[in-house]
């Protein structure tokens, strides 16, 4: 392609329907963990999580990146996280970065929803969005966004964002809570085309 | 999920710019940008749009940036308000990545989102999440906001770097009406 500017009439190209195809569909009960094998032929991967709910008080719903289809999860990861928070009292509010959530070139797992309550009506739900997950020459970003009713009867608005430092291919995703089972709870996977 | 069309795929190799034009037919159109990299290194990737069909590129906006970032060395985070990357009532291009690394596995992603640019009765707002592998070894995690101050339809977008060329693959899509 010769230098220059790319210019495209939307309307004088041909275009296709439903862009966003659902490629998996995976229901927790009480579940460890819930994983996806991710597809090579999308540009964009999202993920929609339908009231994650955990068995235990006051955990995080957490997710991590294979290079190896699953063997293990560690892909190196820079992140960050700020919340939005609210109580029921409204006694409270705050906007805040988190450095006690974030990560720093680890392999760890990262805390996307944390604080999540369980009692019988909390859950977290939310989108998390990959960029080019099969690229061989680039790091590969993601970012989440996560409501989640908190422990304590807070509303959490958490924005989590960062990359898998790598240029490996990533081919799964790993899902569980920091501690004790994902109890219920629904993740749709779709490719955007 | 939103009933998306793809309406376009631009893969972009070394061009100084990335233009969509004839923006009529959907209420929200959504711009995807994958594995954005430039030529030179800590440049700006920015937008601008257009109500004459593109011929030029200065449309009043005003806008708001915050961000929250944090180095691989652990060394910095936060979150904040970038000044220097809003506009009041100004014509130029506005921010949506900030210092991208021009790395050779360094690159910047994201989404815009243009409300009803169309419309002859309204401003046009748009907002736009992008993460960038900024040049200090670092994830931006952006947030830009705003509205294209005209009552006139907007009818082309322009995406280019602040300086230099990029090779990126840019989508448009439409929300189908339903």
């Amino acid at each position: 392609m010769p230098l220059g500017a790319n210019k495209v009439a939307l309307f004088g190209a041909s275009a296709d329907t439903g862009s966003a195809v659902l490629l998996s569909t995976a229901t927790a009960s009480s579940s460890a963990s819930l994983s996806f094998t991710l597809p090579t032929a999308y540009k964009q991967v999202k993920f929609g999580f339908y009231n994650i709910t955990p068995a235990t008080d006051n955990v995080a719903f957490q997710f991590q990146m294979s290079t190896d289809s699953g063997s293990s999860y560690a892909t190196t990861v820079t992140t960050t996280i700020f919340i939005a928070e609210h109580n029921e009292a409204d006694s409270y509010s705050d906007l805040s970065y988190r450095t006690s959530e974030d990560l720093a070139q680890s392999t760890s797992m990262m805390s996307i929803a944390p604080y999540i309550d369980n009692a019988s009506d909390a859950s977290t739900s939310g989108e998390l969005t990959v960029y080019n997950p099969a690229s061989t020459t680039y790091v590969k970003h993601f970012y989440s966004r996560m409501p989640t009713l908190a422990n304590g009867d807070y509303a959490f608005d958490t924005f989590y964002a960062g990359y898998g430092n790598t240029t490996s291919a990533v081919d799964a995703c790993k899902f569980a809570m920091s501690s004790g089972n994902i109890a219920s709870g629904t993740i749709k996977m779709w490719g955007i085309k | 999920m939103s009933d998306w069309k793809l309406l376009n795929t631009s893969t972009a190799s070394g061009a100084s710019s990335v233009e969509f034009t004839d923006l009529t037919g959907y209420k929200i159109f959504k711009f995807a940008f994958v594995d954005v990299n430039p030529a030179t290194d800590t440049v700006l990737f920015e937008f601008n749009a257009s109500t004459d069909g593109g011929s030029n590129y200065n449309v009043t906006k005003t806008t708001t940036f915050f961000y929250a970032y944090h180095w691989e060395s652990d060394a910095h985070s936060g979150l904040g308000y970038i000044t220097g990357s809003d506009i009041a009532q100004g014509t130029g291009y506005q921010t949506l990545m900030r210092d991208v690394a021009n790395d050779a596995d360094a690159c910047g992603t994201g989404e815009l989102y243009l409300f009803n640019p169309a419309s002859t009765t309204y401003v046009k707002h748009f907002y736009s999440r992008t993460s960038t592998y900024e040049t200090r070894d670092s994830i931006e995690d952006s947030h830009i906001a705003g509205y294209l101050n005209t009552t006139s339809a907007v009818n082309a977008i322009d995406f280019k770097m602040s300086s230099g060329n990029l090779d990126a693959v840019i989508k448009a899509y439409g929300l189908v009406a339903t």
